[in-house]
């Protein structure tokens, strides 16, 4: 009987460790891209606080409520991770599924900063970058999202496509700080 | 010679090197160029163009003698300075442009010829005959004159670059950079302090003064002790900042590796840092000129400040008989600390009348030297006085002609210095990079006081500007003299005297430039090279332009500097380069088919970032062609299957989403039926085409578009830009769901049997008609369908979330191979849109209309879009445009080739005769020959005529007949069958 | 160089994407007539002082942004979205 089997987008590539950064794939749950209408933002965050749990986040921030999350994801953008997006969402936003679309990493460990320094053109240390804070940013040539989960803990979100080179680029970075002693 | 007691290293730690295949002894803290003063080595290299015997002039990164190379093979290093190379256990060093050895080079006979090869001579010699020049000339030139060469490997090494930020950046950890940085830490500001050199001082390692009556480097210590222990405070040595660039962004260069003999896998050798600051310190200090005279670059002549810094800091006397010529205060400095080394000075020449004099050293004022002699290495000099002249037995000549504010990174945003007399030099102009603002020497502040002094006051207004509040840090007291310095620049007298040692540039040349009328100072530099390659005419370049001031009866500054770009000092290619080469160059975009494309052994192409299938042999297949034919036949015959990931796709909801469409599209989208699908037609708003694809309608409100693989980001781009700026008044939003489906082409006559195989229901032709689009379950999993064709054939295209892509596309192929079908690639997937006239971007390339692709009708009339208003202009439908034509060859063996043009048979193939070009083609296996796309003027009304197909390149010539683009099935029946 | 998206903070240059002039912004009725629409597609001014141009933070949210800016010193003034202006 011919049947569907579901692959990982860093299936094979993960986890890593080098030195003291480590990386391993999140599997996040649904992700839904939440684009809200003209006018409708306000509307949308009370509604997506009362069937989700989260509001609709601020610029540069995300909100969560256990692994409930909702990352800023851009100009007029947001992505809800875990649960599926409630369908009433959808008279105040565009809902686009994109549980497939993004390839989910965390990196952690003391190392953590400094891989990101050689990879990230912003501000990743805690004082400038604290918990809860996620951006949109290149990682090398790729395009992502960065957030701060918890002090020691990067999520890192890239597009599946290009999760071969998001393992790369991390990994040579790492080998690089790691190399530095 | 090593000078007991003397030194700020640990003399209980030997190191071993080599130089030139000899072994020598050193210890651990010192340089190269240390070590081999250390081991009485005073020759280490010969001079660019006359092969001059040369030895260490600086104790810095501006040395323009010492150049040595480190490594071999793929990590050969050249034109390494000995001044900055640090010594680790095991170094080899070699030295450079020099023929049998450095001892004995016969290249030196250049030097005897010297009176012919001046400032202009290779420009006025090598002119004739012309073809010579890059035969004979030019390969002579480069084998005599030159610095270090690479091995011709590749470059072995790792190097990387990294992302750094703070408040406020001080550059350089002299007594100014290291004040500024204390009060700033102090303040809790965010700091970083970069230093070129392997340890933080500047020049407080390299004199004897003292700070409260402590030598200046223990202060420095104790400064750098408290810094250490503040995490708002990053100290950065072995960091040359080597340009400042707009917006408080700078380069930086760190030397990770260099100092250190092991090479462990992945470590890089050198980081380049891109610094963000939103203030800056620069306190980069001051580089000490030499004096012009004749035989001035004899080894064993140094700058003073050189011979105090190996005394001092790394307990070397560079001589037995040191004799110290200059025009400042600096030179009795320099004996004295000779002196209490016990190191024998042979006299002090000072160029001024009024100048101290010494019980312990005769002192000879108002003298200059004006000659040296030696074989090799300095032995005596000649002292030129109103007496007369006078032979001094010295192997050793501290020399100095003033100091040099190091200004450059003031002048890397096209800022120009300001000359000030009192120093007789140039200082940074105020304000000449925004947030930045310089202390200390490097802003001819000479005195360590007035260093320390001006170093706090100008961090407390950075800090103001940061809103911090600078504490009172007590100054330290320290050495306050004043600065007298008499102007010094060359030393009249016959004979070279050199400027630029690095490009032997002398006096002379300066002046023939001059006299040629290079009178600009960017003319002289460029005509007699004066202040090029490493040095970039550091400690040559004031002295230059005083001379070329004279020699055109100008003052200093209105003649002006050449300007000072970045880098500062140099920085590899490789550095620059770095996360730029190998896998890094570029992302790599794998579709979900990837893993199953490698099995199979297809050869991958790239197609933007994307990696696809080219075709896919079988066994008892030689050539690519081969496969490809087999590829067309499962499509035409059979059934195919082919990854279609790539195309862009882009879902757009909102309840204006229809009107949206119609706006960046020149056809209708608000009147398409749900579950239906439609090709539109993007235009730029110039007029010309900028994408194509279709756009499906999901829902009431809901459509999803495709794009072009290639042009999936420019479309994005393109919408967000119609959707914030142009059409805010309409409700619609959209994202990218390229990643979220992994999408397939099933093509062919038998194309529903195999979607049959997968699908919860099977197909039927009323509910899935052409141009269908609808929800369907493969296998149980929510899948979308769209009955679309890029081959002409009954054909579908599915698409599944990409977590089951690749499952996905091993059942279709099986199931297409147990019907006589099978996978194929890219090169059957073009063969099939051909013989149907399908365009792709080599045809809306950017410089074709609707009108010329023979879509003029898809701009509608009842609506705006985008590009509506230009494609209209009457240039654009005008007879004689280029019109897409298909062209076959009239012998069915007749080759055509894309890029091709096209000419009237009787006509002579040149540019005024020109009648198109051929964008794509194919060998066709449904027609047996070869086609091409191509464009044509008038084309469209001259099917069945012969044109001459010319290819000059190639030396090709077809005669081809011009007919309908579409090839194959012109009536469409087999996609709708 | 480093640009201020109003959205992500300042961030470097090399996340935009440069399009041109702001009078893009400004587009011409369809019957505007062949000046107006010369003067929009085609023509721009290359002055030595202030200027307007858009850019795209495609490497960070997506939005369009109007920069004013010196040519001549570099210096950016005001960094505005596209799409909150009012016009």
């Amino acid at each position: 009987m011919d049947k569907l089997s579901a692959l990982s987008p860093c299936s094979g590539l993960l986890p890593l460790t080098i030195g003291a950064a480590k990386v391993v794939e999140v599997e996040p749950g649904h992700l839904t891209s939440v684009a809200p209408y003209n006018r409708q933002h306000d509307k949308l965050s009370k509604a997506m606080k009362a069937v989700c749990g989260v509001a609709y986040p601020q610029a540069n921030g995300l909100t969560r409520d256990g692994d409930t999350q909702a990352i800023w994801f851009g100009h007029a953008q947001a992505i809800l991770v875990g649960p599926a997006a409630d369908a009433g969402l959808a008279k105040h936003a565009a809902l686009t599924d994109q549980s497939d679309a993004w390839a989910v990493v965390t990196l952690s460990g003391d190392a953590a900063e400094d891989v990101l320094a050689r990879l990230v053109p912003v501000d990743v240390r805690l004082a400038h970058f604290a918990v809860g804070q996620a951006v949109r940013t290149q990682l090398m040539h790729l395009s992502v999202s960065l957030a701060r989960v918890d002090e020691g803990t990067f999520q890192i979100m890239a597009f599946r496509s290009m999760a071969h080179t998001l393992v790369h680029d991390l990994k040579t970075a790492m080998e690089a700080v790691a190399a530095r002693g | 010679m090593r000078v007991a007691g003397k030194g700020l290293l640990d003399y209980s730690k030997p190191v071993t090197f080599s130089f030139d295949g000899v072994n020598y002894t050193g210890l651990e803290g010192d340089t190269l160029a240390s070590a081999l003063l250390a081991n009485e080595v005073r020759l280490v290299g010969r001079s660019f163009k006359y092969h001059r015997p040369r030895g260490i002039l600086t104790a810095g990164s501006e040395e323009p003698n010492a150049l040595v190379t480190v490594g071999q093979g793929g990590r050969q290093e050249p034109n390494v300075r000995a001044t900055m190379q640090e010594l680790y256990e095991g170094l080899s060093a070699r030295s450079q442009n020099r023929g049998l050895s450095l001892q004995f080079d016969p290249m030196a006979i250049t030097d005897l010829a010297a009176p012919f090869l001046g400032a202009g001579f290779y420009y006025k010699t090598f002119m004739w005959p012309r073809a010579f020049w890059e035969k004979l000339y030019e390969p002579i030139i480069r084998r005599a004159a030159g610095l270090g060469a690479l091995s011709g490997e590749d470059n072995a090494d790792v190097y990387d670059k990294a992302y750094a930020f703070c408040d406020l950046l001080v550059i350089g950890s002299g007594p100014a950079g290291l004040m500024a940085a204390l009060v700033a830490g102090r303040a809790g500001a965010d700091v970083i302090l970069a230093e070129e050199d392997s340890r933080m001082g500047g020049r407080l390692l390299a004199e004897t003064q003292e700070f409260d009556g402590k030598p200046g480097h223990v202060w420095a210590d104790e400064v750098l002790t408290e810094l250490r222990s503040m995490d708002n405070v990053r100290l950065m040595t072995r960091t040359a900042v080597t340009g400042a660039y707009d917006g408080g962004t700078f380069g930086a260069l760190e030397r990770v590796r260099h100092h250190l003999g092991s090479r462990p896998a992945g470590a890089p050798i050198e980081t380049f840092w891109r610094i963000a600051s939103k203030r800056a310190v620069l306190a980069a200090g001051a580089l000490e000129r030499p004096v012009a005279f004749r035989n001035n670059d004899r080894p064993g002549i140094m700058t003073a400040g050189a011979v105090r810094t190996y005394l001092n800091r790394w307990g070397v006397a560079p001589g037995q008989r040191v004799a110290v010529f200059g025009n400042t205060n600096d030179i009795h400095r320099t004996a004295r600390d000779l002196l209490d080394a016990g190191v024998h000075v042979a006299g002090v020449i000072d160029s001024r009348h009024d100048g101290p004099t010494s019980e312990d050293y005769p002192v000879y004022r108002g003298a200059q030297v004006s000659n040296s002699a030696g074989r090799k290495a300095l032995e005596s000099i000649t002292i030129r006085s109103a007496s007369g002249e006078q032979n001094l037995h010295a192997d050793c000549l501290a020399m100095s002609g003033g100091w040099n504010p190091t200004v450059h990174l003031t002048c890397h945003m096209n800022g120009r210095p300001t000359w000030k007399r009192e120093i007789e030099s140039f200082v940074p102009t105020p304000g000449a990079i925004p947030g930045m603002e310089a202390a200390g020497a490097c802003n001819g502040t000479f005195s360590t006081a007035a260093c320390l002094r001006e170093g706090a006051e100008v961090v407390t207004r950075a800090l103001a500007d940061l809103g911090h509040t600078a504490p009172k840090v007590t100054q330290p007291r320290a050495e306050d003299d004043a600065y007298e310095i008499a102007p010094l620049w060359a030393v009249p007298g016959k004979g070279r005297a050199w400027l630029d040692f690095q490009n032997d540039v002398t006096v002379k040349d300066v002046k023939q430039a001059a006299v040629e009328n290079f009178r600009s100072v960017e003319h002289m530099k460029r005509y007699t090279t004066q202040g090029m390659a490493t040095d970039q005419g550091k400690n040559s370049n004031v002295a230059a332009l005083a001379i070329l001031a004279d020699a055109t009866g100008r003052g200093i500054p209105e003649t002006g500097t050449t300007t000072f770009r970045p880098p500062y000092s140099p920085v590899p290619i490789a550095a620059l380069g770095a996360g730029g080469t190998g896998k890094s160059f570029a992302a790599e975009r794998f579709t979900t088919s990837h893993a199953a494309n490698v099995e199979r052994g297809a050869p991958l192409i790239e197609a933007g970032l994307w990696y696809r299938p080219s075709y896919f042999t079988k066994a008892g297949e030689t050539t690519w062609r081969e496969s490809c034919d087999r590829e067309v036949g499962y499509v035409r015959n059979a059934v195919g299957v082919a990854d279609v990931s790539t195309l862009g796709k882009i879902d757009v909801q909102g309840k204006d989403a229809g009107q949206f469409l119609d706006f960046v599209y020149t056809n209708m989208f608000s009147s398409l039926k749900v579950g239906r699908t439609r090709y539109g037609l993007m235009l730029r708003e110039d007029g010309f085409v900028m994408d194509d694809g279709t756009t499906a309608r999901l829902g009431e409100n809901h459509y999803v578009m495709t794009t072009t693989t290639a042009g999936a980001g420019d479309v994005m781009k393109h919408l967000e830009f119609v959707n914030q700026a142009l059409r805010r008044d309409l409700d619609v939003q959209f994202t990218s769901v390229t990643e979220q489906w992994a999408q397939f082409a099933v093509a062919g006559p038998k194309s529903r049997e195999v979607l049959d195989a997968l699908l919860d229901q099977p197909l039927t032709d009323e509910d899935w008609p052409f141009m269908a689009c609808g929800p369907v379950k493969v296998l149980g999993v929510d899948a979308r369908l769209f009955r679309i064709s890029f081959s002409g054939e009954h054909a579908y295209e599915v698409a599944v979330p990409a977590r089951y892509g690749d499952s996905l596309f091993r059942l279709l192929a099986k199931k297409a191979e147990a019907l006589g079908g099978g996978v194929y690639g890219m090169e059957a997937l073009n063969v099939l849109r051909i013989e149907k006239g399908f365009i792709t971007h080599s045809e809306i390339h950017g410089r074709t209309t609707a009108y010329d692709i023979g879509m003029g009708r898809m701009v509608s009339a009842k609506k705006d879009c985008i590009g509506k208003t230009m494609t209209q202009r009457p240039g654009l439908e005008e007879p004689g445009r280029e019109v897409l034509v298909g062209l076959k060859p009239v012998d069915t063996n007749g080759q055509v080739l894309a890029g091709a043009h096209l000419y009237k048979q009787g006509d002579e193939p040149v540019r005024t005769n020109d009648q198109g070009y051929l964008t794509s083609v194919c060998h066709s296996p449904t027609l047996g020959h070869m086609l091409a796309l191509g464009f044509m003027a008038d084309g469209r009304e001259r099917h069945g005529e012969i044109v001459k197909m010319v290819d000059g390149l190639r030396g090709v010539e077809t005669l081809c007949e011009v007919v309908d683009p579409v090839f194959f099935d012109q009536q469409g029946e087999r996609v709708r069958g | 160089m480093r640009i201020t998206c109003p959205l992500c903070g300042e961030r470097d240059r090399r996340e935009f994407y440069y399009k041109g002039h702001a009078v893009s912004l400004n587009r011409p009725e369809p019957d505007a007539g062949e000046e107006v629409w010369d003067n929009y597609v085609y023509l721009r001014d290359n002055p030595a002082g202030e200027t307007r141009d858009l850019w795209y933070h495609e490497g960070g949210c997506g939005a369009w942004i109007e920069v004013t800016r010196n040519t001549v010193t570099h210096e950016i003034t005001a960094t505005q979205l596209v799409s909150e202006e009012t016009s």
